[in-house]
């Protein structure tokens, strides 16, 4: 073995140069050796619970490349037999405690517990297995949890508070007790949970992932009484084509929607479309807000787990986002209020089915905002995944379609409308919109490269005749709430702000083909932009069939029409669902009830003090017994905080003289003090 | 008596107040708030995450991991008694069975409905010589027998209410 050279270290008696890697692992990847691991992300921090990477470093013992600091001279080993008898021990230790039902589980064929016990050559388990068998929680459309699964890697966990910045779940007991669980072991419904997925897209196991409906989709297809149409997201375009072995970025769509027509979809439709749609609304809301009409900067609202997480957490900054719906809701909306007139069906018979990178998609379509006559606008969404699944099953060799095309007026799009699968398109297609709609401008710019790149956060100038306007591009919601702080504390200025949860945009969606590189999001942005040079039009003002659409349907952006089909509002939405907080000791029977909100806004509105001064009014005045006050969380109302119930009647911006004078009245009215019958 | 509720939710305003509101504090946070309420319920801890920015399941998680928090609301008289290695060997199962049977309480239930008693058994006290051990809030009691720990009890309850009967 020769010595290590300065900056060098040896892996398995090669030397090796550190070149700034943070850790051995890191080191031995670049050497060309694939160690093992369940729990390290380059993009999460350090957590060292699985143990697989574990090496052998000469005069130091065992020790976990992950977490292990490159020297020079160190001289590692990273397979003796030793060491493979450990991974192989902790393989063997998880499949004791795993709920294994492999060939009927969500993740199997993508699971690494499967791939590396296959790798590492366990062929039995020594140990008497011991699976807790709690029941999968199902609660919300888009993802299902099954602990019992769970290897407690961690990485949901990390990548939820680390990326996400949210922390909905997290572990809880202890020893063999412990679980990662949403808080207060509620259902995943009933917390913060956005429904991005990315904590089911990094799962290594079954225990998170995205719900499917494909056994209803299947159903209504096989149903010769429902006419079932599909909409087909930009982003699944790059992206499937991997789950029959092409490269990330593999343009598809010919292949996807002969499979789709195959498939028994009467009419395949493009969100694109509805996406050029979306960049008429949304740069015309944006140029009538700028010109005076509205709170600025405009926030993007295509992303629907943006939206709830705005919802939750930013209601103040409600007003800000573009009352837009997201573009699968603009074209389930069109389509259910013009195709049955045109096909002269009824409209309970039209299914509108359609296929997204993205498991939030399908809570956005269960919105009852998104709903018309109690029907949904968008039946069911599936994801990538999903239909990969439909088309394996039903046995179409997918590499060998003949391709097809969409079909008209809601298969036509611009590259505009395509560019929205990436992180910074929904920017560039606005830019491209609304530099040619300012007078004076001459808008003959296509491409915006700055608005293109791969940082989670980007800030572009762009000049619009004598002024300029700064647009900020993030994607991952951490990285959202730290430019909504910087908007809120004046810090950062700016007029437009696109944010997508998912790291890269949609083209790095939860519902897209299982891959641990951020190289696949890339080559699937890149699939996008390329898209968008080989089409002929790239501005939505030039499809002509959404101008058409205008002409017959809508009018105008921003018309009344529009405003019924096309935009939507939202509310203010607590972040747990729970008890209020009891606040006296006598039980809730009393006339008057009080409910002050202590919700974070209302909080740094002095509720608090509030709360404490009406306590000790009713105290004073023994008015326990008639008066039930407590604490709640979040009347929303929190733009207008502190806001306070009193019975049926809403106080906004309550202070104490309000409060005591609305409960007087009402005292007042229903017991008549009984000064006079003393 | 324990604080009226209002006066309670003061406190754990203050306490929050007191810590400054940080996260770093979460722990000795949420042993003083259960000093107020006597266990930690569900709404003070979203309330406490919420002041302390940090994420409800964080705190859930950090409440669940700590025997010594509890989640369930717990009696006015907290009943330790150890089973460690010393305690059992000692006998400390039969005084477990006769204080279950005179509070009528079961290993799943462990909190009298008028909150008055909670029984548990702790791993060790560290108080070996005096097996077996039983600790009433912070008063230890040494080489208990079941007799001697139902007269412990019985005495509790004459003293908290002359007007509760034995059925109470």
């Amino acid at each position: 073995m020769t010595p290590a050279l300065p900056g060098q270290l040896l892996i398995d008696g090669k030397s090796v140069a550190i070149e700034g890697e943070r850790n051995l692992l890191e080191l031995i990847r670049k050497a060309g050796i694939e160690l093992p691991t369940f729990c390290y992300h380059s993009e999460l921090s350090v957590y060292g619970a699985c143990r697989l990477c574990l090496v052998q470093v000469e005069g130091r013992g065992i020790l976990p490349a992950c977490s292990t600091p490159p020297e020079t001279g160190l001289s590692i080993r990273t397979a003796t037999e030793e060491i493979r008898q450990i991974r192989r021990l902790i393989v063997e230790l998880l499949l004791a405690q795993h709920h294994s039902q492999c060939p009927t589980c969500g993740k199997s064929g993508g699971c690494q517990l499967q791939s590396l016990a296959r790798r590492l050559g366990v062929d039995s388990v020594r140990f008497k297995p011991v699976p807790r068998l709690p029941t999968p929680d199902r609660s919300t459309p888009s993802l299902v949890r099954d602990t019992s699964k769970c290897i407690l890697c961690g990485d949901c966990v990390r990548y939820c508070a680390e990326v996400q910045g949210i922390g909905a779940i997290d572990f809880a007991y202890r020893g063999a007790q412990s679980a990662v669980v949403p808080a207060f072991n509620k259902p995943l419904s009933d917390v913060e949970c956005v429904l991005c997925g990315q904590c089911a897209a990094i799962c290594p196991t079954g225990a998170l992932t995205p719900r499917s409906e494909l056994p209803e989709v299947w159903k209504v297809l096989d149903d010769p009484t429902r006419h079932v149409v599909v909409q087909l997201a930009p982003a699944v375009r790059v992206a499937l084509g991997e789950q029959f072995g092409l490269e990330p970025g593999t343009v598809t769509t010919g292949q996807i929607v002969a499979a789709l027509k195959a498939l028994g979809f009467a009419e395949v439709y493009d969100t694109a479309f509805a996406a050029d749609l979306t960049v008429i609304e949304e740069a015309e809301e944006f140029l009538k807000r700028k010109g005076g009409g509205g709170s600025l900067p405009q926030f993007s609202s295509c992303c629907p787990a943006w939206v709830k997480f705005a919802e939750q957490y930013y209601p103040d900054l409600l007003p800000h986002l573009s009352t837009c719906r997201s573009p699968q809701q603009m074209l389930g909306s069109l389509v259910k209020a013009t195709l049955p007139a045109r096909l002269k069906i009824d409209r309970q018979n039209l299914v509108m089915v359609s296929i997204m990178p993205c498991t939030a998609k399908k809570f956005e379509a269960r919105r009852p905002e998104f709903k018309t006559n109690d029907q949904p606008d968008v039946d069911f969404v599936l994801t990538t995944q999903e239909l990969a699944r439909m088309i394996e099953e039903r046995g179409l060799s997918f590499t060998r379609l003949e391709p097809a095309s969409m079909d008209m007026p809601f298969g036509f799009k611009t590259g505009a409308g395509v560019i929205f699968g990436s992180s910074g398109g929904v920017s560039e297609a606005v830019l491209r919109y609304a530099l040619e709609k300012v007078p004076g401008v001459k808008g003959d710019a296509i491409e915006f490269q700055e608005t293109r790149g791969d940082a989670e956060r980007r800030v572009v100038t762009v000049a619009c005749g004598d002024q300029q306007l700064t647009l900020v591009i993030v994607s991952g919601l951490r990285k959202a709430r730290e430019v909504a702080e910087e908007i809120k504390s004046g810090a950062l200025k700016a007029d437009f702000i696109e944010v997508m949860a998912c790291p890269g945009g949609c083209v790095g969606g939860a519902g897209q083909p299982l891959s641990r590189s951020s190289e696949a999001r890339r080559k699937r942005s890149r699939g996008l932009y390329d898209t968008d040079r080989m089409l002929e039009l790239h501005k939505a003002q030039d499809n002509h069939l959404v101008n058409r659409c205008y002409q017959e349907v809508l009018h105008a952006p921003g018309s009344h029409e529009a405003h019924d089909l096309l935009h939507t509002v939202y509310h203010s939405r607590r972040r747990i669902n729970q008890e209020n907080l009891r606040l006296s000791d006598s039980p809730p029977t009393q006339p008057v009830t009080v409910r002050i909100c202590v919700g974070t806004s209302c909080y740094l509105r002095g509720a608090q003090e509030l709360l404490r001064d009406v306590n000790r009014f009713v105290t004073d005045r023994q008015l326990a017994e008639r008066v039930d006050v407590r604490a709640t969380f979040c009347l929303e109302a929190c733009d207008r905080g502190p806001t306070v119930r009193i019975n049926e009647k809403i106080l906004h911006r309550a202070d104490l003289g309000q409060v005591i004078k609305s409960i007087e009245d009402i005292l007042e009215v229903l017991t008549p003090l009984p000064a006079g019958s003393t | 008596m324990p604080l009226p509720l209002p006066n309670r939710f003061d406190r754990v305003c203050k306490i929050l107040d007191d810590h400054d509101r940080n996260p770093a504090h979460l722990i000795p946070i949420l042993q003083a708030v259960q000093d107020e309420y006597r266990y930690l319920p569900e709404e003070i801890m979203v309330y406490v995450a919420t002041s302390l920015g940090l994420p409800p399941a964080r705190v859930y998680g950090v409440a669940t991991f700590y025997s010594h928090f509890a989640l369930e609301p717990r009696g006015k008289y907290i009943i330790r008694l150890c089973d460690g290695t010393a305690c059992h060997v000692k006998a400390s199962i039969p005084i477990l069975e006769a204080l279950q049977r005179r509070l009528d309480l079961t290993p799943q239930r462990k909190t009298t409905p008028d909150l008055r008693f909670t029984l548990e058994t702790v791993s060790c006290l560290g108080a070996c010589g005096l097996a077996p051990v039983l600790v009433i809030n912070e008063e230890v009691y040494g080489q208990v027998t079941p007799a001697r720990a139902i007269e412990l009890v019985e005495a509790l309850i004459a003293k908290e209410s002359p007007h509760v009967t034995a059925n109470a």
